[in-house]
């Protein structure tokens, strides 16, 4: 027996670090779309199997967060925005990291399954295996597409959410998802653009480090444009409603007067106003998913109360 | 010997652990909670009990 024990970077982990390998900012976007995509769907679920739904959806989004810190330890450690997580500060070990994952990601498509139905728990096990091994192990280092295609990982909880109430996939479902799918570009690409040393640094073969910057506020513009279409859609489906219409129409019309800014601006004006513009889209960004999914969430709640539409 | 000291480390591991059963306790809630719901739900059942079941026969007819 030893008299002393050394802790291996200088400081033992508390709750918290545990808490932050699971990405909390991550998984509050995750609980609400969900939320959102159980709650619209037309078959009502007894509201214990709904919280439940929600929770393993959250643990099973946390678990693959988990499994890309313990890939990803490497370039975490350069880039300044990730230099603080739990691993590359010290605070928690690589190895800890990918057995919590593994933990929580058995857990939370088991008990999804049991709580709700196969469909949903498979449509689970599919998520944190395309966020941590097709997202985080391939893509991500290899293409500059890597978050068109990796942001279907994010798109999924609202579909999940859905099929945990209905069992099965529907348009409405697939069109909370694109509506996903489209807006993880431009979202992540305005932040690229603010962060490009970052990525640079870290080998990362973010659009902005393979093409520049001007084809990056380019693809901005684009899938911006491509938005519209899927968030009209979804105004008009069955899950749609005149709030989610008028939301539809407010808030692409907003994001494409953002991405037409930071279109016509050059890396020169970008860097003499510290980006502000491309910050402010940024932060819209997040705004615009949060009330489009609020306004789906409005227009259910007319319906339940007799005053939808359509 | 009983550690008269304590350290920072005391509380961090307290918290840890704290943290921890919280979490176990809550999941013991929530499948309690769920099986109450699940078995409240599906309503009476009659499975095959090795012994003739009248009622079951008749149904089946």
């Amino acid at each position: 027996m030893s008299d002393t024990t050394v802790i291996p970077g200088g400081r033992e982990a508390g709750f918290g670090d545990y808490v932050a390998l699971l990405k909390p900012r991550v998984m509050s976007l995750v609980i609400f779309t969900a939320f959102v995509g159980l709650l619209v769907a037309p078959m009502g679920v007894h509201p214990v199997v709904g919280f439940c739904a929600i929770l393993f959806i959250a643990i099973g989004a946390g678990a693959s967060g988990a499994l890309n810190m313990w890939w990803d330890e490497d370039i975490d450690r350069v880039m300044k925005r990730t230099a603080g997580r739990p691993i590359p500060s010290g605070r928690v070990e690589a190895h800890e990291a990918l057995e919590i994952g593994l933990a929580l990601s058995g857990l939370s498509v088991v008990m999804l399954a049991l709580s709700t139905n196969l469909a949903a728990a498979g449509l689970l096990a599919f998520t944190i295996f395309f966020y941590a091994v097709i997202y985080s192990m391939w893509l991500k280092r290899s293409t500059p597409q890597n978050i068109v295609i990796g942001g279907a990982a994010g798109a999924f909880p609202p579909m999940i959410g859905w099929v945990a109430a209905t069992g099965s996939v529907s348009v409405e479902a697939v069109l909370m998802f694109l509506l996903i799918f489209m807006w993880t570009p431009p979202h992540f690409w305005a932040l690229a653009l603010f962060m490009k040393s970052d990525y640079h640094n870290a080998d990362v073969p973010m659009l902005t480090v393979t093409h520049g910057h001007d084809a990056t506020r380019r693809h901005i513009l684009v899938y911006t444009l491509l938005l519209f279409p899927v968030s009209l859609a979804l105004a008009l489906s069955s899950i749609g409603g005149p709030v989610t219409l008028v939301a539809a129409i407010l808030l692409s019309g907003w994001f494409f007067l953002g991405a037409w800014s930071i279109f016509r601006r050059d890396t020169e004006t970008a860097v003499s106003d510290k980006y502000a513009v491309e910050k402010r889209v940024f932060r819209f960004s997040l705004l615009y998913l949060f009330l489009h999914f609020g306004a789906l969430l409005v227009d259910a709640t007319l319906r339940t109360l007799g005053w939808g539409i359509w | 010997m009983a550690i008269s000291r304590t350290h920072e480390l005391h509380s961090r591991r307290l918290g840890r652990n704290v943290g921890v059963s919280l979490a176990l306790g809550g999941l013991v809630v929530v499948v309690f909670a769920l099986t109450v719901v699940k078995v409240t739900e599906t309503g009476p059942v009659e499975g095959f009990d090795h012994v003739v079941r009248p009622a079951l026969e008749l149904k089946a007819q």
